[in-house]
Order: C-alpha cells, then sequence, then structure tokens
C-alpha cells in the first residue's frame, strides 16, 4: 500500500502554490478613492517644487554677450575673416550686484559637436597617458591621426583639433580705471575627468614624452603647452581641454570657462561697467555659428533653466485638473448606480 | 490520408515496381535457378539530423532559415562590414546567444538521438544463417535473413513470422511503441511451413514499403522438390513490425521483409506539420509594420543627412578622410541607409523571439502542473505536445468533439438485448441474476420468451461472433493445469454467480472496441462464456457448464464501410455457421424480412435512449456454399493488389440473405460533468459540433443528455431519411432543404452584427443541426461545381447560425473535412477538436487546436494532439482558464514588446535630426544592448507567466468572460495603434523633455555642463523606469516575483550603470560612459526631470485606468454578484471587452 502511494505521488502533480498558479497575490485596485487624493497629492508637490523652481531659476543672473561680429557695427566685425591674431573687446555694465560665484561660460551654436564620426574621432588610450599609442594613434581619429608628414599627431582626432581658443580677459571699470578681474580655471571639468579619465605620461619633463609626434594641425602650441604655468593644468588634464573634450548634446551648447571666485569678485560682480577683451581665434563664419559668452551664477539646480518650474507647474496643475474630473466622474457613476 | 496520398503516387507511377521479391535465407529460389541478391538498404536506422562534421553548418543553415535570424544575422554582417554607429557586439551579442542556446539545445537533442539509433543499431540479435545462430549487429540485418526474437525482445526490423515457439502458430506482440495500444495482438505464422527452417527454400513477394501500419499485402512462394511452388498469402497478421515487442510467446523465427529506414516505423516517423497560432500571425503582421517603420526611418534620416548635407558645407573641424572623399556617392548613401538601419533595428528585437518562445515553455507547464488535470484513475495529469498553442486556447469558437470516448466514457455496459423481437432486460440487483441462472431463462420484462433454442442460438453468437482475446497470465501458458484450474474457477464463479469477485477479474478480455468486451460479458451474465481461442478453436461454457468448441473458419474483419463483422465456425457436429453483427443499417438488408420490423422497434427506442445497438444475424451455411466462400476468401486474401476491395466484394457475397435474432443494447455512460462543460463552453460563446461515427439517434441522444440539443431547440435534420421523404431525387430534396433550413435559420434569424460573437440570447430560435455522412458527401461533393460551392456555403451558414451541430455517422476523414470547412470558412474561425481515438486523428490535426483525451481507444489521439487531457471536463478549465489567460499573458507581452521598443528608438531617431544625422547613438552601446536583456525583459516574462487579470474561480464561474477575448481581441489594429500611439507619445515626452532641460546644460551645482553621453542617460533612465512601470501599472496580479522582478530589474539598472560607469573598462575603445550616471545623480534638475517625465509619462495611463472603470455591462453584473474586485480587475485591462 505504502509503494502504491508512492507511485500514486510520483505522476501526480505538485500541489504548490506556485504550481498552481495560487501564489498569494496583491491586487491593487487604483480606486477613484484612492487615486483622487493621490492626485490632489502629487499635484500640490508638483506645484510646490515648480514654484520653487521657477523662483530660484528667476533669480539666476544672466548675462549674455554675442561677439561673433556679424554686425558691421560690432567691435569684433574686423575679426571675424581675419586669419592673423584678432583682438577685440566689448563693454557692458551691470546694473546691480551680479551674485557670486559668477561662472564664465562661452556658447556656440550650429557647431556639431555630437556628429558621430566627429566625437569618436579621438584616442581614449592616448588621452590615458599610453605611450603606445603616441606613435600609433588609432585610426578612429582619421583624417587627423597623422599630418603631411605622416608624424602621428598627438593629441589625434578631429575633436582635439578642433578645440576652441578663444580667450577672455574681463575687467572692470573702477574709477575709470580697468581690473582686471581674476578668473579660476580650476574645477571647470568632471572631477573624474581631471584625475582619472584622463592622465599625462609619466615622463618629466613632460615634453620628452611628445618626442616624434607632432601637435594638432589647427594648434598654435603643442599640447605640453597649454599651460606652462602649472604642471597640473598641462598636457591632457588641462582643464580647457578637458571641458572641450566633454562632447555637448546638441550643437547650440555652452562650456563652462572659467569661474570668478577671487579677491573682491568672490562675493559677484558689483554693478558698473565691464570690458570684455577677447582674443578671437576660433572661426565660426565657415558654418554660419554664433560665439557668445554668457556669465551666470547658478543655484542648486543648476544654471538658469525656466522649463522644469514651468513643465512641474503645468504637470501639477494637470494632475489637479485631472483628479477634479475624476471627482465629477466617479460621483456621478457612484449616482448612476444608485438608481 | 498519407496512405491515400501513397496510393496515388503508385497508382500514378507506373514504371515504379510495385512489389519487391524476398529470398529466405538468401536461398536461390527455385533451387536451380541463379541467385542474384537483390538490393535493399541495411538496418541502420538514422533518427538523427546531424553528424560531428555537418552539424555546424547544417545547424546555422537551418537556424538561419528562420526569417528573424536571418533578419539579425544581415544586421550584423553590415555592421562588421559598413562602418555603423553602433559596435558588431551589440547585435552580434545577443544573436550569437540566441543561436548558441538553440544550437546546444538541439545538439544535445540530436545527440540523444544519436545514444538512441546508437543503442538500436548495435544491439545483438540472433540471425540464423545455413542453421547456425549467428549474433549480429542489428544494423546490419538484411532483407532476406531470418531473425530469432525471444520473449519481452523489440523485434529489429519488419519480419514475417515464420516460427513461433507457442504450439498453435501464433505470437503476441504489443505495439505500444507504434500506435501506444498497449493490448496484446495476436500474429499468425505462415501456415504449413517446414519445421526446420533450414530446409526452407521460398520467396516472398510483396508491396514496396509502405507507412500503413495495419496494412500488408505479399505472397509466399515455397519450393519443395522442384514441385509447382506453393502460395501462401500474407497480410498484416502474418509481419511483425519493427518496434514491437515479443510478448507471451518464447521466441520467433521470421524472416527481414523491410529493414532500416524502409521498415513502418521509420517510414511513420515523421514530424508533425508545425501549426501556428492566430498570435503568432498576429506577431508577424505587426513585425511587418515595424519593419516598416524603421525603413522609413533610415529612408527619412538618409534623405535628410543628404538635404542637410547639401546646405552645410562640411564643417572646418570636421573633415573627411580621404577614402570617404573619394567614395561613390551613391554607395555612400546606401552605406548611410544601412548604418541608419543598425542604428534603428533594436526596434526589433531578437529577445522578443526569445521572450515569446520562452513564456509559451514555461507557460505550458502550468498545464501539466495543474492537479485539476490529474486523473486518479489513471494517474496521470494533462501533457503538453507542444507549447506553441497555449494562447489559441483562449481563442476556440468552434469545438468539434468526438463523441464515444469523449463525450460519453467508453465504459461499455452491456444493457439489455432483444431476442426475436423480445425484450431481456438485465436487472439491476443479484438475485434477479440468480434466478436467470437457476431458472434457465432470462426474466423478461414483457413476460414473454423467445424459443429457447433462439435464446441459445443468441448468445453463442455474443460468444463467437467477435475477435476478443482472453488476456492470460505468463503461468497459464507454462503449466496447462492452471489453465484447467481456472476454469474450474469460473466454473465454480459461474455457479456462484459472482462474476465480480476478485478472481473473476483476472480473466479479462482484450479486444479492439470495448463493445465487443462488452457483449462477451453480456452473453457471461446469461450463462455464456466465452473460454478463449486455441488453435483456431473457440471454446465457450454454456449454461449446462459444458464446454463447447467451434472450429473457426474465417474471420471476416469488421470495417467502417461495411460497419459489420462476420465468423464463420463449425460445431462439433459438423454445422457450419456464420454469425454477424453490426449496425442495424448495415444488418438489415441483409436479412430475411420478416423478422426486420419487430426488432426495428427496439432498436430505435434503444437508440434514442442513447445505448449502442448492434443487431446479431446468423446463417447456416450448406458445404458448397462453404467451399465456394472459403475459395473465395483465399483467392481474395491472395491477391496482391486491390486485395481489400476484393476481400470486401466477398464479404458482401457472403453475408447476406441471414436471419436476424435480435439486438443488443450497451450503455456508453456520459462523462463526468460532460453537461456542466458543454453548458459552459457554450456560455463562453463557443459552438460545439459533434462528428462522430455512430448512428443519429444515438448520437442525438448524448447530444440531448449533454445538454447541447434543448428541450426548444428545433432540429434541422439532413439525413438520408429526411432526403429520402417526399419521393423526389436526393439532388433537388437536398436543394430545397438546404434552401429551406437556411430561410429559417439565417434569414429569419434576428440580424446579428457583424463581428460579435452570436449569443445564446438568441432564445426561442435555437436551431440544432443534424447532418449525416452521406448528406454531407451530397453537400460537399455536388455533381455540378457552382451548386456544389453554393451548398456548401448554405451550409455553412446554417451550421454557423445553429448552436449545436450534430454529424453523425461521419468516416474519419470527413471529420476532418468539416473542421477545414469550418476553418477556412469567412472569418478563419479558430477550432478545437477534441476525441479519443484513431478515428479522431485526422481531425485532431486539421484543427487549429487538436486535443486528445487520454481514453481506453489507444493513444493514437493522445500522440497526435497538441493538448492531452485525461477528461472531457477538464476542457472548462483549459479554455475558460489556462487559455484565458495565456491569451491575455500573451497578447500584452506582445503589445508591451513593440510599445517598449518603439519609446526606446524614437528618442534615438528624434536625436538625429539634432546631430547632423550623423548616426550619432543617443544611448551607449551597453545601453543598447543591454535594454531588452537586462532591463526590461524579466517583468514582462514574469508578468506573461503569472498575471491573472481575473482570478482563475471566477473565470470558470463566468464562462461569458471568454468572449471579451475573442476574435484576437487584443491583438486588433485599434489596440495596437493604441500602443503604438503610446509608445510615440512616451518617445517624444522622454525626447524633448530631455531636450528642454538642456536647452542649458549647466545642470550641476557646480556649475559644470552635461555633454551628450549624460543627456542619452537622462532619457535611458526614464525610459527604463517609465517602461517597467507602465508593466506595474498593468499588473493586476503582484506575486513576490513580480515584486521581485520589477524592483530588482529596476535596482540592477542603477546598480549596473554605477557598475559601468564606475570603472575604466580596458576592453573599450572609449569610456564614454565613465562616471556619467553618477554625474547625472550629484544633479537635482536631473533627478528633477527624471520624475517630471515619468510621471507625465504614465499620466494618461492612470487617467485611463481610473476613467474606464464604470463602463461595460459585465461590470455591473459582476459586481452585483458580489465580484467587485474581478470586475475592477477586468476593466482595468485594456479595452478587453469589445469597444
Amino acid at each position: 500500500m505504502v509503494k502504491e502511494e508512492q507511485e500514486e505521488s510520483s505522476n501526480r502533480p505538485d500541489n504548490t502554490a506556485f504550481t498552481q498558479q495560487r501564489l498569494p497575490a496583491w491586487q491593487p485596485i487604483l480606486s477613484a478613492s484612492i487615486v483622487i487624493p493621490m492626485f490632489v497629492l502629487i499635484g500640490a508637490a508638483f506645484i510646490g517644487v515648480g514654484v520653487a523652481l521657477f523662483i530660484t531659476s528667476r533669480d539666476i543672473q544672466l548675462q549674455e554677450l554675442d561677439y561673433t561680429g556679424d554686425d558691421s557695427e560690432h567691435p569684433c566685425f574686423k575679426c571675424r575673416t581675419n586669419t592673423e591674431k584678432c583682438t577685440c573687446s566689448m563693454t557692458f555694465s551691470i546694473p546691480t550686484l551680479f551674485k557670486g560665484p559668477v561662472f564664465f561660460y562661452y556658447g556656440l551654436t550650429n557647431y556639431f559637436q555630437n556628429q558621430r564620426k566627429y566625437g569618436a574621432s579621438k584616442d581614449d588610450n592616448q588621452l590615458y597617458g599610453d605611450l603606445n599609442y603616441f606613435t600609433s594613434p588609432s585610426t578612429d581619429c582619421d583624417p587627423y591621426t597623422r599630418d603631411s608628414k605622416n608624424m602621428p599627431i598627438v593629441p589625434c582626432g578631429a575633436l582635439a583639433n578642433s578645440m576652441f581658443n578663444d580667450t577672455f580677459t574681463l575687467s572692470h571699470t573702477v574709477n575709470g580705471v580697468q581690473k582686471i578681474v581674476p578668473l579660476d580655471g580650476k574645477g571647470i571639468a568632471w572631477w573624474t575627468d581631471y584625475n582619472i579619465k584622463y592622465r599625462n605620461p609619466s615622463i618629466t619633463p613632460l615634453i620628452n614624452a611628445f618626442n616624434g609626434t607632432k601637435k594638432p594641425t589647427n594648434w598654435p602650441k603643442p599640447i605640453y603647452e597649454l599651460d606652462t604655468t602649472d604642471v597640473y593644468n598641462n598636457g591632457f588634464i588641462n582643464q580647457d581641454f578637458l571641458v572641450w573634450m566633454r562632447r555637448a548634446a546638441l550643437p547650440d551648447f555652452r562650456k563652462l570657462y572659467r569661474r570668478i571666485t577671487h579677491d573682491d569678485y568672490a562675493a559677484g560682480l558689483p554693478a558698473g561697467n565691464y570690458t570684455l577683451t577677447i582674443a578671437y581665434n576660433y572661426p565660426v563664419h565657415s558654418f554660419n555659428g554664433k560665439k557668445k559668452v554668457v556669465l551666470s551664477n547658478v543655484s542648486w539646480m543648476g544654471g538658469k533653466n525656466d522649463f522644469l518650474g514651468i513643465a512641474y507647474i503645468v504637470v501639477g496643475s494637470m494632475c489637479v485638473v485631472m483628479s477634479i474630473v475624476m471627482l465629477i466622474v466617479y460621483a456621478r457613476f457612484k449616482f448612476g448606480e444608485d438608481d | 490520408m498519407l496512405r491515400r496520398r501513397l496510393n496515388r503516387l503508385f497508382g500514378g507511377d507506373e514504371g515504379r515496381v510495385h512489389s519487391r521479391t524476398i529470398y529466405v535465407g538468401h536461398k536461390s529460389c527455385p533451387p536451380n535457378e541463379a541467385y542474384i541478391p537483390p538490393k535493399f538498404c541495411d538496418n541502420r536506422i538514422v533518427s538523427s539530423k546531424y553528424t560531428v562534421w555537418n552539424f555546424l553548418p547544417k545547424n546555422l543553415f537551418e537556424q538561419f532559415r528562420r526569417i528573424a535570424n536571418f533578419y539579425f544575422l544581415i544586421i550584423f554582417l553590415v555592421q562588421v562590414i559598413v562602418d555603423t554607429p553602433t559596435s558588431p557586439v551589440t547585435s552580434g551579442l545577443p544573436l550569437f546567444f540566441v543561436i548558441t542556446v538553440t544550437a546546444v539545445k538541439q545538439g544535445y537533442e540530436d545527440w540523444l538521438r544519436h545514444k538512441a539509433d546508437r543503442e538500436v543499431n548495435e544491439y545483438r540479435v540472433s540471425v540464423l544463417e545455413d542453421g547456425r545462430r549467428i549474433r549480429k549487429m542489428s544494423a546490419k540485418i538484411k532483407v532476406g535473413d531470418i531473425v530469432e526474437v525471444e520473449e519481452d525482445e523489440t523485434f529489429p526490423c519488419d519480419l514475417i513470422l515464420l516460427q513461433s515457439s507457442r504450439d498453435d502458430g501464433t505470437c503476441f506482440v504489443t505495439t505500444a511503441s507504434l500506435d501506444g495500444e498497449s493490448n496484446h495482438k495476436t500474429h499468425y505464422t505462415v501456415a504449413d511451413l517446414e519445421s526446420d527452417l533450414q530446409y526452407l527454400s521460398a520467396t516472398i513477394e510483396c508491396e514496396q514499403p509502405q507507412p500503413d501500419l495495419y496494412k500488408f499485402v505479399g505472397r509466399m512462394h515455397i519450393y519443395r522438390n522442384s514441385q509447382e511452388p506453393d502460395v501462401r498469402s500474407l497480410g498484416p497478421e502474418n509481419l511483425l513490425l519493427k518496434g514491437a515487442n515479443l510478448k507471451n510467446t518464447q521466441k520467433i523465427c521470421g524472416v527481414a521483409v523491410y529493414t532500416g529506414m524502409e521498415t513502418k516505423m521509420a517510414l511513420n516517423y515523421q514530424g508533425k506539420s508545425q501549426k501556428r497560432s492566430a498570435v503568432e500571425k498576429s506577431i508577424n503582421a505587426f513585425l511587418l509594420v515595424y519593419l516598416f517603420i524603421l525603413v522609413s526611418k533610415a529612408l527619412v534620416c538618409t534623405t535628410l543627412k543628404y538635404v542637410w548635407q547639401s546646405k552645410h558645407d562640411e564643417t572646418w573641424y570636421n573633415e573627411k578622410t580621404q577614402k570617404e572623399k573619394e567614395t561613390n556617392q551613391y554607395l555612400k548613401m546606401f552605406t548611410d541607409f544601412l548604418s541608419f538601419m543598425v542604428l534603428f533595428n533594436f526596434i526589433i528585437p531578437v529577445s522578443m523571439y526569445v521572450t515569446v518562445e520562452m513564456q509559451k515553455f514555461l507557460g505550458s507547464f502550468f498545464i501539466t502542473w495543474d492537479k485539476d488535470f490529474f486523473d486518479p484513475e489513471i494517474q496521470e495529469g494533462a501533457l503538453v505536445n507542444t507549447s506553441d498553442l497555449n494562447e489559441e486556447l483562449g481563442q476556440v469558437e468552434y469545438i468539434f468533439t468526438d463523441k464515444t470516448g469523449t463525450l460519453t466514457q467508453n465504459n461499455m455496459e452491456f444493457i439489455e438485448c432483444c431476442i426475436d423481437g423480445f425484450q431481456y432486460k438485465h436487472g439491476d440487483g443479484s438475485s434477479e441474476l440468480d434466478g436467470f441462472c437457476v431458472t434457465d431463462g432470462p426474466v423478461n420484462k414483457i413476460q414473454q420468451k423467445a424459443g429457447r433454442e433462439r435464446e441459445e442460438l443468441f448468445l453463442r453468437a455474443l460468444c463467437l461472433c467477435h475477435t476478443v482475446q482472453v488476456k492470460e497470465s505468463t503461468k497459464q501458458r507454462q503449466d496447462q493445469n492452471d489453465q484447467f484450474d481456472q476454469i474450474d474457477q469460473v466454473d465454480g464463479l459461474g455457479l456462484d454467480h459472482g462474476f465480480l469477485d476478485p478472481p473473476q477479474k483476472e480473466m479479462g478480455f482484450i479486444a479492439s472496441s470495448p463493445d465487443e468486451i462488452a457483449l462477451v460479458k453480456g452473453a457471461m451474465r446469461y450463462g455464456f462464456t466465452f473460454l478463449g481461442l486455441e488453435s483456431k478453436n473457440m471454446k465457450i461454457l454454456n449454461r449446462n457448464k459444458d464446454v463447447e468448441t467451434y472450429e473457426l473458419l474465417h474471420v471476416l474483419n469488421f470495417d467502417p464501410v461495411r460497419r459489420r463483422m462476420s465468423v464463420m465456425v463449425r460445431s462439433k457436429t459438423g454445422d457450419i455457421l456464420l454469425f454477424c453483427k453490426g449496425a442495424d443499417s448495415s444488418i438489415f438488408p441483409q436479412v430475411r424480412q420478416e423478422e426486420v420490423e419487430r426488432i426495428r422497434m427496439h432498436v430505435e427506442r434503444n437508440a434514442t435512449e442513447g445505448y449502442r445497438t448492434l443487431c446479431v444475424a446468423y446463417k447456416h451455411l450448406s458445404a458448397q456454399e462453404y467451399a465456394r466462400a472459403d475459395a473465395d476468401l483465399r483467392e481474395a486474401r491472395l491477391a496482391l493488389q486491390d486485395r481489400e476491395e476484393k476481400l470486401m466484394a466477398v464479404y458482401n457475397r457472403v453475408e447476406t440473405d441471414m436471419i436476424l435474432i435480435g439486438a443488443t443494447a450497451v450503455e456508453d455512460q456520459l462523462q463526468d460533468e460532460a453537461a456542466q462543460t458543454m453548458e459552459a463552453l457554450q456560455g463562453a460563446g463557443m459552438k460545439v459540433w459533434v462528428l462522430t461515427g455512430d448512428k443519429m439517434e444515438t448520437a442525438k441522444s448524448t447530444c440531448y443528455a449533454c445538454g447541447l440539443f434543448k428541450k426548444n431547440t428545433e432540429l434541422l435534420e439532413l439525413t438520408l431519411r429526411t432526403l429520402e421523404d417526399g419521393g423526389r431525387s436526393r439532388e433537388e430534396r437536398l436543394h430545397d432543404l438546404l434552401l429551406e433550413y437556411h430561410k429559417k435559420a439565417v434569414q429569419d434569424a434576428p440580424p446579428v452584427k457583424l463581428g460579435i460573437t452570436r449569443s445564446w440570447s438568441v432564445a426561442g430560435h435555437d436551431y440544432g443541426f443534424i447532418i449525416d455522412g452521406a448528406s454531407l458527401s451530397m453537400v460537399l461533393s455536388s455533381s455540378s461545381e457552382p451548386n456544389s460551392r453554393r451548398y456548401k456555403n448554405l451550409f455553412l451558414q446554417i451550421c454557423q447560425n445553429c448552436t449545436s451541430v450534430l454529424c453523425c455517422r461521419m468516416a474519419p476523414l470527413q471529420k476532418a473535412q468539416i473542421v477545414k470547412l469550418v476553418k477556412n470558412s469567412k472569418g478563419n474561425p479558430i477550432t478545437l477538436s477534441i476525441g479519443d481515438g484513431a478515428n479522431d486523428v485526422s481531425m485532431i490535426l486539421e484543427a487549429h487546436v487538436g486535443i486528445g483525451i487520454k481514453g481506453k481507444e489507444g493513444r493514437q489521439a493522445v500522440k497526435n494532439s497538441d493538448y492531452a487531457i485525461p477528461k472531457l471536463k477538464h476542457l472548462k478549465k483549459l479554455l475558460l482558464a489556462h487559455g484565458h489567460l495565456y491569451y491575455v499573458r500573451i497578447a500584452h507581452l506582445v503589445q508591451y514588446f513593440f510599445y517598449k521598443n518603439l519609446c526606446f528608438i524614437l528618442p534615438q531617431f528624434l536625436y538625429q535630426f539634432f546631430c547632423g544625422y550623423s548616426q550619432q547613438p543617443l544611448y551607449d552601446a551597453a545601453y543598447l544592448t543591454m535594454y531588452n536583456i537586462c532591463f526590461t525583459s524579466m517583468p514582462i516574462l514574469a508578468y506573461s507567466l503569472l498575471e491573472q487579470h481575473i482570478c482563475i474561480e471566477v473565470l470558470l464561474e463566468h464562462s461569458t468572460l471568454y468572449r471579451d477575448i475573442a476574435k484576437n481581441a487584443m491583438l486588433r489594429w485599434k489596440l495596437f495603434l493604441y500602443w503604438t500611439a503610446l509608445g510615440i507619445f512616451h518617445g517624444l515626452v522622454f525626447f524633448f523633455g530631455v531636450r528642454f532641460l538642456f536647452s542649458n546644460p549647466a545642470l550641476q551645482d557646480n556649475g559644470q555642463v552635461f555633454g551628450n553621453w549624460s543627456y542619452g542617460t537622462i532619457v535611458f533612465t526614464v525610459l527604463v523606469f517609465t517602461v517597467t512601470l507602465k508593466l506595474a501599472l498593468d499588473t493586476r496580479h503582484w506575486t513576490w516575483i513580480n515584486h521581485f522582478v520589477i524592483w530588482g530589474s529596476l535596482a540592477f539598472y542603477v546598480f549596473f550603470s554605477f557598475f559601468w560607469g564606475g570603472i575604466i573598462w580596458p576592453f573599450l575603445k572609449h569610456q564614454r560612459l565613465y562616471f556619467v550616471f553618477a554625474n547625472m545623480l550629484s544633479s537635482v534638475s536631473a533627478w528633477l526631470v527624471i520624475i517630471l517625465l515619468i510621471l507625465l509619462s504614465l499620466l494618461p495611463e492612470i487617467l485611463l485606468v481610473v476613467l474606464r472603470k464604470p463602463r461595460g455591462p459585465h461590470a455591473r453584473q459582476l459586481a452585483e454578484g458580489g465580484l467587485l474586485q474581478a470586475s475592477r480587475s477586468l476593466l482595468s485591462h485594456h479595452f478587453p471587452t469589445s469597444t
């Protein structure tokens, strides 16, 4: 008998909750009584956040200066097609205190840094300081791999070759005297880019590592001379270089150039007249691009961006409106059921 | 079917040799003639598909013949050859994975086949050569070898039985591995052979190999001392099939006639044709739409790219390489097009096929595991032969059911008989039985009885006219005394009148049909016991406990055309008798008419009570008559061609002018819950058609008993009877009747909107349709072609407007014809066939879903079915619960898969407008690859396995719920458009939400800016969360598994992103995502935009869920029934109700 029972059980399906599809289950019911209060709550929260965002964004000060010089009246007009070194300066005034820390951005428009070939045109191994790739750069960099004499280019590729090379000085007119506003070039690139992703070869002096290589064709000076004053801002870990190498997502973009954190300007730019002097090198005329300088302070949400605040308020209001609609429908349905 | 086709092939090809000649023992025959060994294939069985050498190419070839795999291969190759935005790894890896898994699986299966083949081929067998026994490998057997097989061994090839260790020249075999029938079958040696096979000199002429297991024609020429050769006919009873087992016989010798791949078993080894479900067809249709989307996206991008390039000259910062400049413009365009295809190819993911396959495979386990399908009687549960059709179970519109063994139990019980027009009813109590035997006269209700002689003749007829065997145990065979003991026992028991006592049970009967056993047992009740067949002698124990012996001369086998069988026996006194039993319609024309009317009354009454009736007749044969019949039979049996037709003609000639003695009534009880099951299925909107070979009255009564016909059902009859009324030609009458019924059932019926399953609420106009085989063949094959099509249409329309249809007197092929007719009718309804016997196989194979009942009539039906269940009542749960759930699950799976890939790829497409159509991927390669494999695959798989939008009990309770998903309701274009629109909406929200955020890319509070990979990662994060939460919203049944996978997937995504971005991966060329994710999370704005976009995407969903609830009539009905919860969960689902 016992044996028979065992045989029986061998063929009989397991009577477990899983095999019988009877696992205990939670069956959520999105009934109106839950959804309506939930929507009201979410709506309220969103509107709250939205208002906070909107106010924050509104409070962010922004000074935008287009210095492309397309307009013949513009001081930089002369530099527009000039291939020689050219400087121009623009003046602007700040009516009230520009709260610090102030961030100095440069912006480019109609510049497709996000093109695939362009973006892939670099050699991460080179940039990681691997000397093997100095002499034989990746073919990704074509046609910026080697110069006309077939010398390897370091850093190779279109991305590095096209590095933004306008430089700016900002001066404050105090009592008729131009006072240079100190610009801080540290901390403008991602910490991980600066410390880990990009590395200089461990050869001192740095110049020796670049024996047998050439600078990118468009560069006026080689990579190891980007900042001769500071070893920690030279070579691949030059912060301007790092900022450039992080490709922008959209064709109209801005990149961080400097921060204004020093001396008298740590608290911000006082009201007054300022002069921006531009060493105009970077050609954008050929592709109808525009160049601009943006001065902005930031908040907890980053730079000025009205979109988020408005979107939050809209979505929050939608939630509230929907909950009202639902309430009406629900009430009607309830009455209908009573009939 | 197969046989017909083969016959046609045979007939059509005159050039082919119709028979083969086999030289027994490879000896030239006649001895003086030169022996030319004929060429036949060896006995090697090769069921494996691959060898070590051809596995890789052949398997790969076969896998890439699948369109999907081929498509992915092309994409992969394009990635390898052309410079494309994503590395070949992104599509190569999943493809490689899928191909490898499939190859490993198929390789393993083939290895098992190899192993099995080797086992069979290397099996040692004994072959007699020149009188010596030689051990040989099975594979080395040649046609003509004499093979010796011992008890319980399997026959190594098809053998003609020459010698058996049993005295009576028989042997027993079981053919479980061939047709699943486990009963013993008797095979006979060729008569009058030399006892020493060494000196046998003979040739066998037989037909070329053909797959029909039950057909064999051959002739054996035996040469003795250079006389004219003796000729013996060979039939299937002489042929031992490879794969069968020798039972109850110590050893046999046989000559190999068919070997290796020419054996009947090998010829029958054919894969079933693949059935495809309606959902799969929908998938393919959707796939085409998506392919179209893919191609048009790529075309749009390519065109715009060149338009854009014509406006934007080559920029100084991004010059082309020399090679690019030199490339032909059109070639460049083409490669650009391919690149875009590759970039967007993720819209049709490999993983969908894998997930669908997995869902089907794993999902089918729930059917096998279901303990409700477990039948304690046969100790078995449900069986799933193919998991491809799970969802089809939820789409059934027509059910074609067999009657015997399916609607009824096929548990035959002898109820009553009628002898000479007097009714003999077997009483319920044993006391009556007592009296029965003691008083030597059956008690009859009408207080009248036929003459004793007639009674005994009738009972003898029951005892003799059959092919039943007595099951004997090995012991009895070894010791004859034992057998006598048993006879004594039976004897004694007969006296005790307790034939249900345990010892009696040991004496079992084996027969091809349970009716015969019921009849033999019935005769036993009245005092005549069949003791068995011994060397052509049938022994019966009569009422006086005397053993009567009859010599069995001929058995005129049953066949479905004649619908009767006969035996010819010679009694001790030398009288030659022919007993015949068969269906009333086939017996009445063959007997003297005076008896008929009285018995016809009984038969018809019994039939309306739902009993199976058989009539019994007999005939005395004079010596001359017998001699003639004997000669005719022998001649017909020797015929090599048209043997069946010739035999039939002889049978018909012999079975005439008989005397009707009586009729029997055997009850076939209804299956458990047959009526409830039918009611539930009809309630679910399915039309039930009963297709049976049984006669109309019996079938009709079963239909009434099952509730298929109700009291108020108006029956429309189209049978030979109604056709012959009115005295006009059948053709005309058929025409009139069809028109009349059409008017009644179709034209006068209230119009019903298209697309909606007809509801049963057409009460009052409830029609049932009855048609028989003969009328059906008239309808289907009317003389003129236009008429035939018209009739077919009329017939279909009538049937479709009837609640139930009964087709009786159906041949197996006609059953399949009907299924095919309905299957191909307008709207292509999904059909389901359910049956238990070999005669149902054709319709099981023909229907969209074939269900086998693990019944008593062998396992043929089960083997050929897609699903097998132990009982009819299990059909209800299989369809209403499992089918419904599987359909909803897979439909949702399919829609969701397309949706999630649309909103995955759409942002990438939109991004092209912002990156100069440069094929810049928005997402990192790892995300592209992992999205479908890891991040979003598990939740939908878990959903598609576990979801119960309505719990099983409610589904079973309310069969009408099944109608909500009828006609592929969840995969209609409307819903597909809804999902597509949702996908597009989500894609737009994701992309443009982040686009507006990035109008100022300084998103961190330290003023630093985000780049393109941050952009992609934010979009991707929103995407993964939204599609997962969308599924969470759709999930109505949260088990811990759902929780685990849904939250686990999201957690895994976050974890993976940290991990992937946290390390400089040495094998990557570009460290694109290095710390991108972590940096993203350090930005408050990114957090806020992610939350915002997720909520915005899901808002309409939530709104729909809440607002849709109050609609629909079902909701209220159910709510009133206290099933509020179920209704809510039902309605919260996407449009399951017809809108």
